[in-house]
């Protein structure tokens, strides 16, 4: 209840906004820097996420002079093949919204169907609910939410995960934002099934698949991380390797390029190890050669089960 | 009579904001809350009843709050406390225990002296509606 004599005592609104002064101050550009930098690719993803990020910034500009008062629908959903990033962007959404104070602690939970969903009846709503309290003042990341609705088992215990979490999401709005992520064809028919995300969820975010040359560039990076290089052939094999990796089966992008270093480094200590009659310096330990990527079995046509079944369905 | 153990209980009672304050003092320090409720406030009665396991992993006190506002739904006439442990190796204990909830007429906690042998005296304290 507002009497008139606290409007009176109210504080001061203020008359005037620089976007641009708030928008140093309050770390926003500091985060979406962070983003430009260490993501690379994703251009139609970092568009939302400025565009969203002006939005929030109006919107927090408009609640100090008094002409908003409820708090935006945050839920987000995000859709793309597995690898392109989603994880990533979750958790700086979470610094995002953190430091623009729509949420309060900035953490991120990141859970899937196991942790939400019961083995019996009655197990489910506690389970979900100590997921729910864990991940309030922060951001509850949703992996393969897909997987909480099981249409062709109708006793199947994700609905009450799913009536739950629909619950909090409409309730505790100040309090945590919801961020689903999955495949984009199972997340439209999840969505299809259960009308009420779709209403709840504002923002979709789709991930478009990494082009060969981002792939390349991905793959330099994480090794520079770990302060490994490539020499000239190899990143010319490497760039024969995305290509033809990318025609195979589980392609998982940005995930199957660090799985692949990790094999050629492995091969890159064995080769070291059974080569070298001498001291090594510094550059040869952290040189990748042609023959680490080369050995590998993508060269081949991928994995000896997976050749067996193409061969198995031609025939 | 008014009950008073624990921290806060010679102070009036706490109000949401000023309890959530209190569990993000706990929360700060990385210790579990729990909440208890019980009908007896004697002070031998230490074990009181849970309202489900102590949360773990928490950053925010909403969760705590939530918790504490489905036990008074359940039980607004007993009284419920907060208790924080501390699982620090060495502490391994309740470091901080608040009331937060009486029922509206508490009871008194009677005393009773007995004379015994050689005129010395016993007492003995029960809790009466």
């Amino acid at each position: 209840m507002t009497t008139e004599a606290e409007i009176e005592t109210a504080p001061e609104r203020p008359k005037t906004v620089d976007l641009a002064a708030e928008y140093e101050s309050s770390g926003v550009a500091e985060v979406l820097r962070e983003l430009d930098e260490n993501l690379i690719g994703l251009a139609p993803v970092k568009q939302r996420i400025r565009e969203t990020a002006a939005l929030l910034l109006v919107d927090r500009a408009r609640r100090e002079m008094g002409l908003a008062h409820e708090t935006p629908t945050l839920h987000m959903s995000f859709t793309g093949n597995p690898g392109t990033g989603k994880t990533t962007l979750a958790r700086m959404m979470a610094g995002l919204l953190h430091r623009l104070g729509y949420v309060r602690k900035g953490h991120l939970v990141t859970v899937t169907r196991d942790d939400l969903v019961g083995q019996y009846i009655g197990h489910t709503a506690p389970k979900t609910k100590e997921v729910l309290k864990k991940a309030m003042g922060g951001v509850l990341f949703i992996d393969e939410a897909y997987y909480l609705y099981k249409p062709d088992n109708e006793r199947d215990y994700g609905q009450e995960a799913i009536e739950i979490l629909l619950q909090v999401m409409e309730n505790n709005r100040d309090d945590l934002v919801v961020i689903m992520a999955g495949y984009a064809d199972r997340m439209d028919k999840f969505f299809a099934a259960n009308p009420g995300f779709r209403s709840r969820i504002a923002h979709h975010i789709d991930f478009p698949d990494y082009t060969d040359a981002e792939l390349l560039k991905i793959a330099e990076v994480m090794l520079r991380d770990q302060n490994y290089r490539l020499d000239d052939d190899a990143r010319q094999a490497m760039a024969e390797y995305v290509a033809l990796r990318r025609q195979q089966p589980h392609f998982a992008n940005a995930r199957s390029m660090r799985n692949a270093l990790d094999r050629a480094r492995l091969r890159q200590a064995n080769r070291l190890f059974n080569e070298a009659n001498g001291p090594l310096d510094a550059e040869a330990l952290s040189t990748i050669t042609d023959p680490d990527i080369r050995a590998s079995r993508v060269f081949r046509g991928g994995l000896d089960i997976d050749r067996r079944t193409e061969k198995g369905t031609a025939e | 009579m008014r009950i008073t153990q624990g921290c806060f209980s010679f102070l009036p009672d706490l109000d949401d904001v000023q309890i959530t304050a209190q569990v993000e003092y706990c929360l700060g320090n990385e210790w579990a809350i729990g909440v208890e409720f019980t009908d007896d406030p004697h002070p031998r009665n230490t074990y009181w009843e849970m309202w489900g396991n102590p949360m773990f992993d928490l950053r925010d006190a909403k969760g705590v709050m939530m918790e504490l506002d489905a036990c008074r739904n359940a039980h607004p006439d007993a009284y419920i406390r907060l208790i924080a442990f501390d699982d620090t190796r060495g502490v391994e204990s309740v470091k901080m225990s608040f009331i937060v909830n009486r029922p509206k007429e508490e009871p008194r906690i009677h005393m009773q002296r007995t004379d015994f042998v050689g005129r010395s005296q016993k007492y003995a304290w029960d809790v009466r509606g």
